[in-house]
């Protein structure tokens, strides 16, 4: 954590650190760096020295259902890159951090609770010029003792969004105006969603994710800048339960992450059916 | 579309991937590809670019340019905004490493199922979405030099 981190009002500071903090960290064997991405070859292209590559299809996602790991595989993984229980994982990405606060989440339903986010992630190392390599560590198998994955306190399900929807709950739709429109949907030249009807889960606000980042080097606003937007311009409150979507989680859990880290909202969690389960059901009501 | 429709150089690169079916092997191939890739000279196409040369459904933000050869063959050009797109880079230093060259009628043929085989499960749905588009632009540039 840095000073600047401490400064920005968060109710959760500890779950970022700054580029400065994991260079210094580099050889600490209680830390464990983990890059996470959408192109699965941005990691072999160069990486912070020591972090390890944690892919979200091939490592988070169970191969069959869709569903992510269960214990044994989280077990599997962590074994993989050499972590403990006791080690610190801190993750980083490209996108604004997109997949790394994917990959935190996910690690969040196995309760691996000593768990951070780089500030910045790739591009913020890049732009500073911070050493990268292509050489892939390996690092000694650990015995990992997961508990059970627990989806409740994290993860909402579509009857549960359902409901919520229906006594009013708080909703966040993190994808793009258009996609939130539905205007996404009939735009010429491009493939659809993966769902069948466009719009949005009535009664959704509309924030899109990037919101909450300054685009130049890719860390998160300040808390004051933060609730700004979700809280005054969007009127959500921290202490109503809330629930983000986007098409499959993976945007939406960089808000969750936004919204119960930094801004403490009490009961936040991620749909990962998101739109293109919503879009695909028959007969839930669609708003647009 | 039949193996043999494919321009020979695509071929023997697509066989080349198909010898390593471990996603380690092929993510270093691609990414030596990747290395290779040049953008796009100023002789063609500055920036700005010209948006009817995006690829649509690309994230990587690729553009996509085919000048006709006096020989009626064409040569392909690429750029890729975004910094982190390295498959995006590995797939445009492929097509035109493998398509340039040839007359526009064989680079509209090849479609964007050659994604598929050249990346297998080194990409996500998403990016391969992205990726099949820079195919899609490719083949539409192609079949207008025909015209």
């Amino acid at each position: 954590m840095s000073d600047d981190i401490q400064s920005r009002g968060y109710a959760h500071p500890e779950v970022l650190v700054s580029t400065d903090w994991v260079q210094e960290h580099l050889n600490d064997p209680s830390v464990r760096i983990v890059e996470s991405n959408e192109d699965t070859l941005l990691y072999a292209s160069g990486h912070v020295p020591g972090a390890v590559h944690v892919d979200w299809t091939s490592d988070l996602n169970d191969q069959i259902r869709r569903d992510y790991i269960t214990r044994e595989g989280f077990e599997r993984l962590m074994s993989r890159i050499g972590a403990t229980r006791d080690t610190t994982v801190v993750f980083y990405g490209d996108k604004n951090n997109w997949w790394a606060c994917y990959a935190f989440w996910v690690f969040q339903l196995f309760r691996h609770t000593n768990a951070q986010v780089m500030d910045g992630g790739r591009l913020k190392w890049e732009k500073e010029k911070r050493p990268m390599t292509r050489d892939v560590p390996s690092y000694p198998p650990t015995r990992y003792e997961a508990p059970e994955r627990i989806d409740a306190n994290h993860r909402a399900f579509r009857d549960e969004v359902l409901a919520h929807m229906q006594s009013h709950g708080q909703l966040v739709d993190v994808r793009s105006p258009e996609e939130f429109s539905g205007a996404r949907m009939h735009m010429p030249d491009y493939p659809n969603e993966g769902a069948l009807r466009g719009g949005h889960i009535p009664g959704a606000r509309s924030v899109p994710w990037a919101r909450a980042v300054n685009p130049e080097d890719g860390t998160f606003k300040p808390a004051g800048e933060l609730k700004k937007i979700y809280c005054e311009e969007k009127q959500l409150a921290a202490s109503a339960p809330t629930i983000a979507y986007c098409r499959i989680g993976e945007r939406s859990s960089h808000t969750w992450f936004a919204l119960k880290y930094l801004l403490g909202f009490e009961h936040v969690r991620n749909y990962d059916g998101s739109w293109t389960e919503w879009g695909n059901l028959v007969n839930v009501p669609i708003e647009k | 579309m039949s193996n043999a429709a494919l321009p020979a150089k695509l071929q023997d690169l697509i066989e080349t991937f198909e010898m390593f079916p471990d996603a380690a092997d092929r993510t270093n191939m691609l990414l030596s590809y990747a290395d290779q890739f040049r953008e796009v000279p100023p002789e063609v196409a500055e920036r700005p670019f010209d948006k009817r040369h995006q690829v649509p459904q690309c994230e990587s933000d690729a553009y996509v340019w085919a000048m006709k050869r006096p020989d009626g063959t064409l040569q392909l050009h690429f750029a890729v905004e975004n910094p982190s797109g390295v498959s995006a880079k590995a797939l445009a230093a492929i097509l035109d490493r493998t398509l340039s060259g040839l007359p526009a009628e064989r680079i509209a043929r090849v479609g964007p199922d050659i994604v598929e085989r050249i990346f297998r499960q080194n990409i996500s749905m998403g990016k391969g979405m992205g990726l099949m588009s820079m195919v899609q632009a490719v083949q539409a540039l192609a079949k207008a030099a025909t015209k």
